[in-house]
């Protein structure tokens, strides 16, 4: 027997080698989702919206200086030669034009910066400021920052890709710090939030697992102070755990910040159930049982509750498939699968294990549930202040839930020590926002981008955006146009302004393209059929993803009201990222309420009694409240974390209930008034549901140091749950039930 | 004394034939050698057509396979310096009609750039040292489309090869200036004719970026071969463009003056 499972165990385990990590951030939306895909759709008509962006600052002075530009200078060319770039954007290769009688020149701003003049200098620095095209984009107002944006088109293995590119910019960063020491670099970007996605996960996997392993043990051994009890937990611990991510390995499972969690979640979720059965045989043990006895009475006794507990917690796992965000839904088959395991496991392995292993203790008949002997007649002498405290705190608490918003800024998705999040905050708040708003403005014609009448179409919601507060810089062709009118109209200033004539409009399009070198041609903001342009709104710093989708909304409610024939939806990274949440919330809403359906009905048929049934909801349904509640006059803030707390929370601290009131149904049935079926429970089920609280929400906790925001928050939330769901059981629900169950 | 001539005759003709021999024996031996001869062949071959005029029509194809069309001709002209007077004429789109660009390619100089706006009836000298531009947003840049100058680029001989059913010499060639978008290129000429069947471009750091592959040619004047159709391929954002060209016209009535920036003007 013992042999079968540990080959079982050995052959699935094998398959943990061939886990991979992933670094596509996509994978968190459905292929389905409608805002992906209208991005997918932008990306298509334009260009990849993969960018690095390398913030260059010197540490003394301006860029405005010949070290600082020859600099910007040689770097803008060795990001060339990055892999898989396919653009680059500094202010030393803009291409300025400018006319000296009818002469055209179109160049780079900056060549050559080590044997610029003074007087050069001095004149690109007045071109820079003056420039719409430089300034809060590659260039910051100040002049202390500049910017160097690189495009990747990555091949079809973008893992591998983004690895190669990201470790290559690294390096380059690293080399030219300590060969530039007169420089301060950051470096940010689409790309390196993808690096920093894998990053968090390896992170994850190296860090979070020991750590809980040995709060798992160290808990193990403190609360059920036996060594061989422990190792046998341990022992289950490790078989589950092998078992669910050797199948993950051999299902080929890529991991992701979000399915990272799944060995941490099974292996504290595996030790309860352990726990449980290991509790009883000590306990039958101190009483005198014989071994083999013990065992089988610890069996006996918790194979029912442990097995309805296993399966309602692995049913809302399952629940997660609703989710819009397929991670989620990795993550709850396998954490329902390891939680079957560790059911199946608990009853095989650990029996067995129990039996071969040696074990010495010592008989004794001290009560040791005195402390829930005095919580329960606590409990019933005050259940009238507790009912009603307990209503005023829970009605406060909850309150909080209308302070909470949802945020999801791509950006905030790490916590400052990651350097992608530092230099990011960097770049945010000296040179350029990161969360911008696309547009894809479509003329309706092929060539009508040059139309006049849509070119001022185009003009004027540029200027609307401007008008915004939540919009810090508007990226737009017209800017190109307008320049070139003024170019063709000898650097005349008052020809800064949009032709008047939709054939001279091409015809200056034409001409600018003739003067492009490679790789700064107009693709990425002009479609083929030169149809439609793309405009690009960048945020100002510290903006939520409420006030990036409202201000999104209100962009196409402009367009609507006065641009018809323009109208379109707002997309773009950011925008993507900004309705995952929503978007999940509403998949999970429904799933959620069918599983506590469900649940609820498993309940109702354990206890065989509609009304304790009906009364299990409120301390199934209120901690997760009260959590949502705590969050919002805390934090305020919750990402997608907060979207599948619930229907997580709910499965584990259903077994609280359960397992409460299937001992004072038992109570009640054997004739005991309710006080005396209360005071039983506790002494019965008090010592280990406070032991698996004390399991869970420790590893739960664990979770928080992680530094991928939505699993330090799924793990902080889980674990307050938790402690909530053990305080409502063993003070709110008993007054409950001793006000409503009054009959014999 | 006639043993002297004898020995005269005999060492010079020695000479001679191991200069000869060395020299092919040298030329198949060095790569670079060969390359450059078979570069330097290719454009005696093509010479001395004097001028010529043609239509094209270019569609541009998106990674999802949206279209667009432009069309355009153009006028070439041999100038006596070697170098090449170039017309082009814009058609479509709409817009643009009546637009010309004329470029002077002056070997071992910067070319002159001069365009016309009919919509401004301004004539500007473009001041752009950039070889590598779009045309027309397409795959295509002003250097791909135009028979390279010899001494732009150095050369290196490959291998032979068939390439579709042709036997072709495949060489390598490295742009001498920086302006260029490449790093290199490869190209497949045919041996009867020296025709370019194919050409692969690398980017500056070194990846594949583009193809260019000819399907069609024709023969002019019973000796110069024009493509018909060919297609440059972005491997890297998975757009192409095609190029057909039609009307193909030898040896018309042109001159310099066709050429210069006031003939922009009355170009049509």
């Amino acid at each position: 027997m013992l042999g079968g499972i540990v080959l079982i165990v050995g052959v699935l385990s094998v398959g943990v080698p061939r886990i991979q990590i992933t670094s596509d951030h996509f994978v968190l939306f459905a292929e389905d989702n409608p805002e992906l895909q209208i991005f997918e759709l932008f990306e298509d008509t334009y260009v990849e919206t993969n960018q690095a962006l390398l913030a260059i600052a010197p540490k003394v002075g301006t860029i405005y200086t010949r070290e600082s530009l020859e600099f910007i200078e040689d770097i803008t060319n060795e990001a060339w030669f990055v892999p898989f770039a396919t653009r680059v954007d500094s202010v030393a290769n803009f291409n300025h034009s400018e006319s000296l009688d009818d002469d055209l020149y179109v160049g780079p701003l900056v060549e050559n910066a080590a044997e610029l003049t003074d007087t050069e200098l001095a004149r690109i620095q007045n071109i820079v400021q003056t420039s719409s095209e430089l300034i809060d984009r590659l260039v910051s107002r100040d002049g202390q920052v500049a910017a160097v944006l690189i495009n990747f088109v990555l091949p079809e293995d973008r893992d591998a890709a983004v690895l190669e590119v990201t470790n290559y910019l690294r390096d380059l960063v690293e080399t030219t710090k300590v060969a530039h020491p007169g420089f301060d670099l950051y470096l940010t970007g689409e790309i390196i939030m993808q690096r920093t996605f894998y990053d968090a996960t390896q992170a994850d996997m190296t860090t979070l697992i020991p750590v809980v392993f040995l709060v798992i043990v160290v808990l193990t051994l403190l609360l059920l102070r036996s060594w061989t009890g422990t190792v046998a937990v341990t022992v289950l611990v490790i078989g589950t755990i092998n078992l669910t991510m050797g199948l993950a390995g051999w299902l080929s499972i890529v991991l992701n910040p979000v399915t990272a969690g799944i060995s941490v979640i099974v292996m504290t979720l595996a030790v309860a159930d352990s726990v449980h059965i290991v509790t009883s045989y000590l306990a039958n043990l101190r009483t005198g049982t014989v071994k083999q006895t013990a065992i089988k009475e610890a069996i006996r006794t918790n194979f029912q509750p442990i097995t309805i507990t296993s399966i309602t917690t692995a049913l809302a796992f399952l629940t997660l498939n609703a989710s819009d965000s397929p991670p989620f839904h990795v993550l709850g088959n396998f954490v329902a699968f390891g939680v079957i395991m560790a059911l199946l496991l608990s009853f095989t392995l650990l029996p067995a294990l129990l039996s071969v292993l040696p074990i010495r203790v010592k008989t004794q008949s001290v009560k040791k549930h005195e402390m829930f002997t005095r919580l329960a007649d606590f409990v019933i002498k005050r259940k009238y202040w507790l009912l009603g405290g307990g209503i005023v705190v829970i009605g406060l608490t909850i309150s909080g839930v209308f302070r909470l918003q949802f945020t999801d800024n791509w950006t905030q998705y790490f916590d400052q020590r990651f350097q992608f999040r530092t230099d990011s905050d960097f770049v945010a708040q000296n040179l350029t926002g990161l969360e911008s708003w696309e547009f894809s403005l479509d003329s309706g014609t092929d060539g009508g981008v040059t139309n006049v009448e849509f070119l001022n179409k185009v003009e004027n919601f540029a200027n609307w955006l401007r008008k915004q507060e939540e919009v810090g810089y508007v990226h737009t062709f017209t800017d190109t146009m307008k320049r070139l009118n003024m170019n063709m109209h000898g650097d005349k200033e008052e020809y800064y302004k949009l032709p008047e004539e939709s054939a001279l409009a091409a015809q200056y399009l034409l001409l600018y393209e003739f003067a492009l070198p490679f790789g700064r041609d107009m693709n990425d903001q002009i479609d083929i059929g030169k149809s439609a342009t793309r405009m690009t709104a960048v945020a100002q710093d510290g903006m939520t993803s409420d006030e990036i989708k409202e201000l999104g909304d209100r962009a196409e409610l402009w367009l609507n009201q006065n641009t018809p024939e323009l109208a379109t939806d707002t997309t773009g990274f950011t925008i993507v990222f900004s309705h995952l949440s929503e978007r999940n919330i509403d998949s999970m809403l429904t799933a959620t309420v069918i599983a506590m359906g469900l649940i609820s009905l498993i309940l109702l048929i354990v206890l065989k009694s509609v009304k304790i049934g009906f009364i299990s909801l409120i301390p199934n349904y209120v901690p997760a409240a009260l959590t949502f509640g705590v969050w919002g006059h805390l934090v305020g803030q919750v990402g997608l974390a907060g979207s599948v707390m619930t229907a997580m929370a709910f499965g584990i601290i259903v077994d609280d209930t359960t397992h409460f009131l299937s001992k004072y149904q038992l109570a009640r049935r054997t004739g005991m008034t309710p006080p005396d079926a209360i005071r039983y429970t506790f002494e019965k089920v008090g010592r280990a549901l406070w032991t698996t609280t004390v399991v869970l929400a420790c590893g739960f906790i664990v979770f928080s140091l992680s530094g991928f925001e939505v699993t330090w928050t799924l793990g902080l939330m889980l674990s307050i749950t938790v402690i909530l769901a053990f305080v409502a059981d063993f003070l709110f629900l008993p007054p409950l039930l001793l006000t409503i169950d009054r009959k014999k | 004394m006639k043993f002297f001539n004898c020995c005269r005759f005999l060492t010079s003709t020695g000479l001679l034939v191991w200069i000869l021999v060395s020299s092919t024996y040298a030329d198949s031996k060095d790569p670079v050698a060969k390359g450059l001869r078979i570069a330097q062949d290719t454009e005696d071959f093509q010479a001395g057509f004097e001028n010529y005029v043609a239509k094209q029509t270019m569609i541009l194809r998106d990674r999802k396979g949206r279209e667009s069309t432009r069309n355009l001709r153009v006028k070439v002209l041999e100038s006596e310096d070697s170098g090449k007077r170039i017309l082009f004429i814009f058609d479509e789109p709409r817009d643009v009609r009546g637009t010309t660009l004329l470029i002077h390619s002056n070997p071992g100089e910067q070319d002159d750039q001069w365009i016309f706006l009919p919509a401004l009836q301004r004539v500007k000298r473009l001041n752009s040292r950039s070889q590598s531009s779009s045309f027309m947003g397409s795959e295509f840049s002003y250097e791909d489309m135009n028979p390279p100058e010899v001494g732009k680029f150095t050369y290196e001989y490959l291998r032979d090869e068939i390439l579709r059913e042709r036997e072709c010499t495949v060489i390598e060639r490295v742009p001498v200036s920086d302006g260029s978008a490449y790093s290199r290129q490869v190209v497949w000429q045919d041996k009867t004719a020296y025709r370019l069947w194919k050409v692969e471009y690398f980017d500056r750091k070194g990846d594949h970026l583009k193809t260019l592959t000819v399907s069609d040619y024709e023969q002019y004047l019973d000796h110069y071969w024009q493509a018909q159709s060919m297609t440059m391929t972005n491997h890297v954002n998975g757009k192409s463009t095609t190029i057909d060209w039609s009307e193909y016209e030898f040896r018309g009535d042109l001159d310099d003056s066709d050429f210069t920036q006031t003939s922009l003007r009355r170009t049509r």
